[in-house]
């Protein structure tokens, strides 16, 4: 099978099915980085341009070595480079960039809605990596990937995001994608870091971490801006902490088996201690490992092949 | 010349007139009303499948000069209006500089002066619509100002809304509020719902806007001066009003076409020509403004028509300027959405567009009585019509509504007894 759409804008809308093919197809590339070449000629020819208009270095890199893993010419055009802050519209900017005729377009943009836009107005394929409050589908995927690993498929599996999920995009992506793949979503955190009416989205909703993390068999913590402490969402970080952090003894409610995730950069001591984040049950590295297999695989996908093809 | 428009259903709100009758225009005015007339010098337009009402009012327009004239003139709007059936608007003064005073409002009114369409500036409340010192009222009413209003911002300060109250009793205007504690609104872009969860975008609570009416209807207790709530749009602005009336408050309320006929659903997707300020709500708001405009509470149906270039709109959704234009699409809109579908009959929706809004800002207008000028809108309520943003008048065409089929739209614009736009 192959995908329904040539770009990749989020979540919300996608077929289990699609989702399945993603994960399975991205089985097949993560074998390509144990190898001692790592690099396979799957794009050779395709260009890339890996257009941030936000500051990253995990998703960028994870991009850009997907992309070279698999042969592909990437670009790397970030905003404090570009002619984007001298006033030029995002609109502009693409239709110089597509002028160069690139395969794809892989951005990232504070603006929710950013990558629908282009792709209304391009002929390449867009991929969404992250835009603000709104979709991170690769870092679902990944995160997706990383929980099959470790529990085998996500039929009743009880998942626990916790932290900002009001101002966060990759709650979301993993709301949708794992409430379609049959897992049971509770998130948790203040209320004033919680979305409007988020329950619609197919999840739980609670106040109490203890509730949150009680027999849950993956625990997801979102990284706690400094900033929305000073908007007035909490009192202060060391209040944040004791009330929502998680820490061994909490993490204890959670089960036996449970895995620990964190899309990063942590903040050690107040979301996640350093004894969960770095303990044996913690899974937080093989998301990023498993970000470039999940990434290759997108790309390739997204070129419209199919999944009997890869690697 | 003579103009006779023989047969036609002629509403006229003003008398409670609903009948077959022949409408004789001369010299610029209504000449007679009467089951037959024979004029066989009148030009005689035949009306038998149509409706003549006095000429429609659109109390809230953007029309941009001075100062953005890119995206709007008075001449162009003016243009738009007779297109869209409307023989008068009301202009808000957030141009550039603001109307905030004489100068500007007799710019206005110089520009306006070659307009078969009737132009009423509304001054500023407050001096450079800043929220904190009155504006010169007296001499922006001595200039022709039919109303006060800081739209596009709320007055903010309740003692600064108290003394605009206070003081414009002196020329028995209203003040018109943007009603939006913009605090609280904390750069919200659509509303807060689950679509704005959804798109991850920042919520515009409506409370934000309940806030601020409770105040204003309040505040006119007090004080006894007159609050018109521009563009309601949330289910407890309408209720606030109508409790509001009820206790004789003065208090009236406009409400746009896409308030009443779109919800937040239509955000998604990110189209920003669904952005504007208030926001699309709820379907339970879109219910209750509905059920307000059936019974009474809302006294007018004004577009705020708000042109901006379409590459001004064509950016990142948060990044957009609110507001989408409406004298093109309000009539057929309304026909077909509000009037076909049952939600109120012909003669309500002719009286929100013609003695609700003259009514509100005190114009001796908006109606068909033998002597007043001949201004009026014909309707042909039979008609079906495809909007089209790039057949308008108007200098822009950001609109949710192109593409729209609808039956029923306004056919014949008449302003002082000359056709001003005949779509036969």
């Amino acid at each position: 099978m192959r995908l329904r759409s040539s770009h990749l804008l989020g979540i919300d809308g996608m077929e289990p099915d699609e989702i399945s093919l993603i994960l399975e197809t991205a089985e097949g590339f993560a074998e390509i980085g144990t190898r001692e070449i790592k690099k396979v000629p799957t794009l050779r020819g395709k260009t890339v341009i890996n257009f941030f208009v936000e500051n990253s270095t995990r998703t960028r890199s994870s991009f850009e070595l997907a992309e070279k893993r698999l042969s592909a010419d990437a670009l790397n055009f970030s905003a404090s480079t570009s002619s984007f802050s001298k006033g030029e519209t995002l609109l502009d900017t693409l239709q110089n960039l597509e002028a160069m005729s690139p395969d794809f377009i892989v951005m990232r943009h504070s603006q929710p809605g950013a990558p629908h836009f282009l792709a209304r107005h391009a002929n390449c394929s867009i991929v969404n990596a992250g835009d603000g409050a709104h979709e991170h589908p690769t870092q679902a995927l990944l995160d997706a990937y990383t929980i099959r690993q470790s529990k085998g498929g996500f039929d009743g599996l009880k998942v626990t995001i916790l932290g900002d999920i009001l101002n966060s995009r990759v709650a979301r992506s993993n709301v949708y994608l794992l409430t379609t793949m049959g897992a049971q979503v509770t998130v948790c955190g203040p209320p004033t870091l919680l979305p409007f009416a988020i329950e619609r989205l197919g999840c739980r909703v609670t106040h109490e971490i203890d509730k949150a993390l009680a027999g849950a068999d993956v625990v997801m913590c979102l990284r706690i801006q400094r900033e929305r402490m000073e908007s007035g969402a909490f009192p202060s970080l060391r209040e944040y902490a004791a009330l929502f952090g998680v820490n061994a003894r909490r993490f204890e409610l959670a089960e036996k088996d449970a895995i620990v995730m964190h899309p990063g950069p942590m903040n050690r001591g107040v979301e996640i201690t350093s004894d969960v984040a770095d303990g044996e049950r913690s899974v937080i590295l093989d998301q990023v490992t498993n970000g470039v297999a999940v990434r290759m695989a997108v790309l390739y996908l997204l070129t419209g092949e199919t999944s009997e093809a890869a690697a | 010349m003579k103009l006779l428009l023989k047969n036609g259903r002629v509403i006229d709100p003003a008398s409670g007139l609903d009948a077959k009758r022949d409408v004789l225009i001369e010299k610029g005015k209504i000449a007679k009303i009467a089951a037959s007339i024979a004029a066989a010098d009148a030009k005689t337009i035949d009306c038998a499948k149509l409706v003549v009402c006095p000429g429609f009012i659109d109390m809230h327009v953007h029309f941009r000069e001075p100062g953005q004239e890119w995206k709007e003139t008075v001449d162009t709007g003016c243009a738009a209006a007779a297109a869209g059936g409307f023989v008068g608007v009301a202009c808000m003064p957030n141009t550039v500089p603001v109307n905030d005073s004489r100068p500007v409002m007799e710019l206005i009114q110089a520009a306006a002066e070659e307009q078969a369409v009737h132009v009423w500036p509304i001054g500023c409340v407050t001096k450079a619509q800043a929220g904190k010192e009155l504006a010169e009222m007296g001499d922006m009413f001595e200039a022709g100002a039919v109303a006060f209003s800081d739209d596009g911002k709320p007055v903010y300060s309740s003692l600064v809304m108290r003394k605009a109250l206070e003081y414009s009793k002196v020329f028995g205007v209203p003040i018109i509020d943007h009603c939006e504690d913009h605090v609280l609104v904390d750069g919200g872009v659509v509303h807060e719902g689950e679509v704005s969860t959804r798109l991850g975008l920042r919520g515009w609570p409506g409370v934000a806007e309940d806030l601020m009416v409770q105040r204003d209807i309040l505040l006119a207790e007090y004080t006894g001066g007159t609050v018109h709530i521009a563009h309601a749009s949330t289910a407890r602005a309408v209720d606030f009003v109508r409790v509001g009336k009820r206790r004789k408050i003065r208090v009236t309320c406009e409400v746009t076409p896409h308030h009443l006929v779109m919800t937040d659903e239509a955000v998604l997707g990110y189209d920003t020509n669904t952005k504007m300020n208030p926001p699309l709500r709820s379907k339970t708001d879109m219910k209750a403004l509905r059920k307000a405009l059936a019974d009474g509470t809302i006294d007018a149906i004004a577009t705020d028509h708000a042109p901006h270039r379409c590459d001004e709109k064509c950016v990142e959704f948060a990044l957009a300027p609110f507001g989408i234009i409406g004298l093109e699409t309000a009539v057929p809109v309304c026909l077909d959405r509000l009037v076909r579908s049952g939600v109120i009959d012909l003669p309500r929706f002719v009286e929100l567009l013609t003695t609700g809004p003259a009514g509100v800002l005190n114009l001796d207008r908006g109606t068909l009585a033998v002597g007043a000028p001949a201004d009026i809108t014909v309707l042909d309520t039979e008609r079906s019509v495809t909007i089209h943003a790039d057949a308008f008048e108007s200098k822009s065409s950001n609109t949710p509504f192109d593409g729209w089929e609808a039956t029923g739209t306004n056919v014949i614009t008449i302003i002082g007894g000359r056709i001003v736009d005949d779509k036969r």
